[in-house]
């Protein structure tokens, strides 16, 4: 029996009246690139706060590998493979680029305890770093503070820090929101290429179905905390619900 | 910031000079002077602990007179109870007992940040305080308790003689050694890959929590060490003062590490370890001054900070071309 990477049973959020995520029953299976669409409030990143441990649900159960991890604290997520990245970016401004990098390698590696070792001084993790940021075209700004990037450069360092922990789930929570359409299609291409290259099964929440069209065979559409339709492109497309909710606004 | 990706060997290059200085300094200038630049060095430790709070953890202390007096009230109890006067025993005894309080007070602050963190860290430094006060049969109350001259490398230094000249020579190049010791120890520290984490969980908490890093530990074991370096600077001090009151214990000489640390550039390595030592010299100087000297004290530290408000390290960083920024 194939069990799915991740599962998800009944998962319940509300905050007050608002049901941002209701009893959604969701799975993942690995080596997938799939995308999770649907309008502002439609409760896609609530369900990613669920999954990823950054908030806990009401009800319902989280599965990974078929052990349950609803509960789970962050830092046991992240040691069973599952990293996210962030809407609004969420850098360290003050470290340079290849730090922000760097030191998810040596959390990786559980080498953040060190004290009496110089971080520089390990040509290991430097080099795995630079091939990183290398992989993100981040390369020329290997020594810049996080903080002086532009924008399209921060979403994809977001995507490089989680990235480089090397999970076997990762989210990527809007990846390329807050930057010129022009400049989509390039992250995407990326972030895309990098994730399949290796071999990281990745949940895509984008709320602009166009940008993930191409990207993605599957896809998921949420509307309202619930999930409204799950195929291809071409079926959630052809999809009356998912026209009349989301594609016609 | 700090001194990210700063090479040791360019950091060595002109720290080189400075520590030449510091060693031919006691042949060049009168006794009092160098006694006066012992005061200053032994600050300097502590504020480098104070720094790895602030500057590389984002917590702003306001509670580390608890660490200095614990670890110079440790050495006044090894010296009134242990009838010891070894400085390797006062050391010893300065962080084991500032580690021990540092440890314990910790795990409440550390759960904490901002105000929260800095009210807690005063009131618990408060409580020390006003034990050294009341307790007096135990710690001399506010007369405070005597420390001795100490004996050096296990008696391998000669102790005897004029006190003066035992401070400002053997002492001296005693309290230097321990100074360079604790700047090197910490210059590693900051460029650890645990140094980094601290760093990270300043910029980015919820980020660092995400990257793997558990925030709160990480928080503890910064303000352990942080608390020994203070308190090692505690130990460090009482010789040179021979005794030991209620007063650096008081939230009062908290507020002085957080002005030099700021006064120096919190946002650098070296920024407060040469605000401490300004500071030292700007007091002794105002003192001997004005008996109004906390009031001439307080307009020069406004006027410097208002002047400088990346401190005097951060400032002049700035002027420098940008291959000498190793600070």
């Amino acid at each position: 029996m194939i069990v799915d990477l991740l599962k998800t049973t009944q998962l319940t959020k509300s905050f007050g009246d608002t049901h941002a995520v209701d009893h959604v029953d969701f799975t993942v299976a690995a080596g997938e690139v799939l995308a999770l669409i649907g309008s502002n409030g439609a409760g896609k990143t609530t369900l990613i706060n669920l999954i990823s441990g950054l908030i806990a649900p009401d009800s319902g159960r989280v599965d990974f590998q078929g052990t349950d991890i609803t509960r789970a604290s962050i830092h046991h997520k992240i040691g069973l493979g599952i990293a996210r990245s962030f809407q609004l970016v969420n850098l360290f401004d003050h470290l340079s680029v290849r730090d922000n990098v760097a030191l998810a390698i040596f959390s990786r590696e559980g080498r953040t305890r060190r004290l009496l070792s110089l971080a520089d001084a390990d040509t290991g993790v430097r080099d795995e770093g630079a091939a990183v940021l290398k992989q993100f075209g981040l390369d020329g700004r290997a020594d810049s503070p996080a903080g002086g990037l532009s924008q399209g450069e921060r979403k994809l360092l977001d995507v490089a820090v989680a990235y480089a922990l090397r999970p076997k789930l990762l989210f990527l929570d809007e990846p390329t929101s807050g930057v010129s359409t022009r400049e989509k299609a390039p992250i995407m291409d990326i972030i895309t290429q990098v994730v399949r290259s290796g071999g990281i099964t990745a949940v895509i929440v984008e709320h602009d179905m166009d940008v993930v069209f191409t990207y993605c065979p599957r896809i998921i559409a949420m509307h309202q905390g619930t999930i409204l339709a799950d195929g291809s492109p071409e079926q959630i497309r052809s999809n009356a619900q998912v026209t009349a909710n989301m594609l016609g606004t | 910031m700090s001194a990210v990706g700063a090479a040791p060997r360019r950091v060595l290059a002109w720290s080189a000079p400075v520590l030449a200085a510091l060693i031919v300094l006691p042949f060049l200038v009168p006794p009092w002077q160098t006694v006066l630049l012992s005061y200053g060095l032994v600050l300097a430790i502590a504020a480098l602990g104070f720094n790895l709070l602030l500057g590389y953890t984002g917590l702003l202390s306001f509670g580390h007179s608890a660490y200095f007096g614990t670890g110079a009230y440790a050495v006044a109890f090894i010296v009134k109870y242990a009838k010891v006067e070894s400085m390797e025993a006062f050391l010893l005894g300065g962080i084991v007992a500032s580690g021990l309080v540092a440890a314990l007070f910790g795990v409440l602050c550390v759960r904490y940040t901002k105000i929260f963190f800095g009210i807690l860290t005063m009131a618990l430094s408060q409580v020390l305080w006003s034990l050294a006060f009341k307790f007096f049969w135990v710690t001399g109350g506010s007369d405070g308790l005597r420390v001795p001259t100490p004996t050096l490398l296990g008696g391998l230094v000669q102790t005897g003689g004029d006190k003066q000249d035992f401070l400002s020579r053997r002492y001296y190049f005693y309290v230097l050694a321990v100074f360079v010791l604790a700047v090197a120890v910490m210059w590693v520290i900051v460029h650890s890959p645990f140094g980094k984490a601290l760093q990270a969980i300043r910029d980015n908490e919820t980020r660092a929590e995400f990257v793997g890093v558990q925030v709160w530990h990480y928080r503890w074991v910064a303000f352990v060490i942080s608390g020994v370096f203070t308190g090692l600077a505690g130990a460090l001090w009482v010789p040179l003062n021979g005794l030991t009151t209620p007063e650096i214990l008081h939230w009062t000489f908290s507020g002085k590490m957080v002005f030099f640390t700021v006064l120096g550039g919190f946002q650098t390595f070296f920024g407060p370890i040469i605000g401490a030592i300004i500071f030292n010299y700007l007091e002794n100087w105002a003192v001997g001054y004005t008996v109004y000297w906390q009031m001439v004290l307080g307009v020069v530290l406004v006027v410097l900070v208002l002047a400088l408000p990346a401190g005097i390290v951060g400032t002049l960083r700035r002027l420098l071309p940008r291959p000498v920024r190793a600070v």
